[in-house]
């Protein structure tokens, strides 16, 4: 009998703790509502209705017209290119970081995360003033008697902003899974017989997958989705996905179009995100989807 | 004694200025079980570690099979080494991970297949190939990689503390199941650690470091019944460590009575240091011997009871003995001449560091 209520007291305890826990759950709760549930179901119904309220796939469709195919193709290879220059910057530094004999590694970490805590719309417009027409990068080109580069205003200049804005989201994930493999496990690798070039393609490179599967997505997934950078050193002549959606809703004002295009766009990220995702469990810089 | 197959000639290294070999030569011969023994920081891994290829030597040489390897890479040195946290690849399954060395090698297929086998059966795990690293125990993990390395049949197997990370009755097995491989395999095993009864467990030749500088080689009973100075008395199992002062040939003073003993060339009139380990110290109810004594305190230790008693002549001993005497009883004690065992006070500081951190378990990262 003791025993027994002993047990209930614990329980009732344990129910207690339960309810608390809820009650501490809530303010997340409705910030997942409010910010993130209730405006998705939101951009849905719109995607499927029309201006009348009338259910259509017109929109969700939408993405397939000339005009928003070639801004998609757009989107797609910007994405794809910052994405890939962004590893080719970030692995080889990683490996060099590593093998380098420099002890305090978090100071290069530091640096590395430095520009992140600049507003981005401020970096792109300091990009915009070194690289226009008459900007600094021409004015040091023709004081030494070079052509002087048209990169403003084309889909490079979008490119090379995206790279400078995104390469940090690559570095980190990246240089973590690199750092993170344990000395020994390149000692024995070596140990049983391989050279450098082995360790390299059959060790590190195998154990960072999960970092460098992490930076693509978080560098390919904003940069499918940008418009400012693209407003800003394309010069409204560029169109990407993201500015034809931004235009759809704060000019032409048709939101149903704007969500169809948003529902589309959405369902690349998430294929692309699935498809890098993967096998990420491992790494602590792994995001998992 | 079988040919030599490794040499170190006056090895140095240090690390940010700290010595940690200072000037180590040493012979290890084929299918020898050698033990590096010594407290943290003594420089034993520091030693297996310039053996393996994974650093040089500031000053010396290293020889194997007669050539000199102190500047081969790891990966050219036909030696293997059982790594303490097992270092396995954890993106490999258990077979990938054995066959890794012979991949390299180009070896065949079906060749591999077959040597995999053979080495999962020598561990004990047969059938585990496919199986992740990652989903084994600890001691499973360790038999792997000890599977990995000697599946490439070195001449030397290199063991860095592989049973430091297992629990008591795990790692005693394994100490049994080392010996039968090294007899299977015919090979020489290399082993560090810090563990003193695995050292005499399992070894041909101990050698006894501290500071960077060996402090006696020898079988674990050389080691055992005759250690050499002072620290590797007191590292080697339980003793009462005295100070001595040697009369005459086969005469020792301890405080202030002589006690026969077998040791000679110590001069006369010089002191020395005397270890007498404790269940060499014979105790009597009678109050009958060369002393007495009077038991302070006593503790049950399975095996036998471990006590203090104060003697006569102003000394202390730890006893161990499997008569039980109450406290405060008088006891006569005697020691056998046999069992005194005679060491030269140390000559320099350098010559020998006595006492350092001997007690440390589980070192963290040692130069």
């Amino acid at each position: 009998m003791l025993r027994y209520t002993v047990r209930m007291s614990r329980l009732k305890g344990k129910d207690m703790n339960r309810k608390k826990g809820r009650l501490l759950a809530i303010p997340y709760i409705i910030w997942i509502a409010g910010f993130t549930i209730i405006p998705l179901i939101f951009i849905l119904v719109k995607a499927v209705t029309d201006v009348n309220g009338s259910l259509t796939s017109a929109n969700l469709f939408a993405i397939f017209d000339p005009l928003h195919r070639k801004a998609l193709l757009m989107s797609l290879s910007v994405a794809f290119f910052s994405t890939l220059i962004c590893i080719l910057i970030a692995y080889p530094a990683s490996i060099i970081l590593r093998t380098s004999r420099i002890t305090n590694k978090s100071i290069i970490l530091f640096i590395l995360i430095l520009p992140m805590w600049m507003n981005f719309v401020l970096r792109i417009f300091a990009v915009q003033l070194l690289i226009s027409n008459n900007g600094v990068l021409n004015y040091i080109l023709t004081a030494v008697n070079l052509p002087p580069l048209k990169i403003i205003n084309t889909p490079w200049a979008i490119l090379l902003g995206m790279v400078y804005d995104y390469l940090p989201y690559m570095m980190l994930p990246v240089l973590n899974s690199v750092l993170s493999i344990p000395e020994d496990v390149i000692e024995a690798a070596q140990d049983l017989g391989s050279n450098r070039f082995r360790v390299l393609t059959h060790i590190i490179f195998p154990l960072s997958l999960g970092g460098i599967g992490s930076g693509i997505i978080m560098v390919f997934v904003p940069s499918m989705t940008e418009f400012v950078i693209a407003n800003i050193l394309g010069g409204g002549k560029i169109q990407l996905l993201g500015n034809i959606i931004e235009q759809e809703f704060t000019v032409t004002m048709d939101w149903n179009l704007g969500s169809g295009l948003s529902v589309s766009l959405m369902a690349f990220v998430l294929i692309t995100s699935m498809i890098f995702g993967r096998n990420n469990e491992d790494t602590a810089a792994g995001i998992s989807l | 004694m079988e040919k030599e197959l490794i040499r170190f000639e006056n090895i140095s290294k240090s690390f940010d200025s700290t010595d940690v070999l200072k000037d180590l030569t040493l012979s290890i011969h084929e299918n020898e079980f050698v033990t590096l023994l010594g407290p943290s920081g003594c420089g034993k891994t520091t030693t297996l570690r310039i053996l393996g290829g994974f650093e040089m030597p500031d000053s010396g040489r290293v020889f194997f099979d007669g050539m000199d390897i102190t500047s081969l890479p790891p990966n050219k040195r036909q030696l293997n080494t059982v790594f303490q946290k097992y270092a396995l690849f954890t993106h490999m399954n258990v077979a990938e991970n054995i066959a890794f060395g012979l991949k390299i090698k180009g070896q065949d297929k079906s060749m591999i297949r077959e040597k995999i086998a053979y080495s999962l059966k020598l561990v004990g795990l047969e059938g585990y190939e496919k199986r992740s690293p990652s989903s084994l125990s600890g001691g499973q993990q360790q038999r792997i990689a000890i599977a990995r390395a000697i599946v490439n049949e070195p001449k030397v197997l290199l063991l860095d503390e592989p049973l430091g990370a297992l629990d008591l009755k795990l790692r005693q097995d394994m100490q049994y199941e080392l010996i039968r491989l090294k007899e299977e395999l015919g090979i020489t095993f290399v082993y560090v650690t810090h563990d003193q009864e695995e050292a005499l467990t399992m070894s041909d030749t101990v050698v006894v470091m501290n500071q960077g500088r060996i402090q006696q080689i020898g079988s674990p009973e050389d080691i055992y019944n005759e250690p050499q100075n002072a620290f590797v008395a007191d590292f080697i199992g339980e003793s009462n460590l005295l100070d001595g002062i040697m009369v005459r040939d086969c005469l020792v003073n301890i405080g202030g009575l002589d006690f026969p003993c077998v040791d000679t060339g110590f001069g006369t009139d010089n002191p020395v240091d005397v270890v007498i380990r404790p269940e060499d110290v014979e105790l009597s109810s009678s109050g009958e011997g060369q002393t007495k004594g009077r038991v302070i305190s006593i503790v049950f230790k399975g095996v036998h009871w471990e006590m203090h008693v104060e003697s006569d002549i102003g000394i202390t001993f730890l006893v161990k003995t499997t008569d039980h005497f109450p406290v405060g009883s008088t006891v006569g004690i005697s020691v056998d001449p046999y069992n005194i065992q005679i060491m030269h006070k140390p000559v320099s500081e350098d010559a020998q560091v006595y006492g350092q951190d001997e007690s440390s378990e589980g070192e963290g990262y040692e130069p």
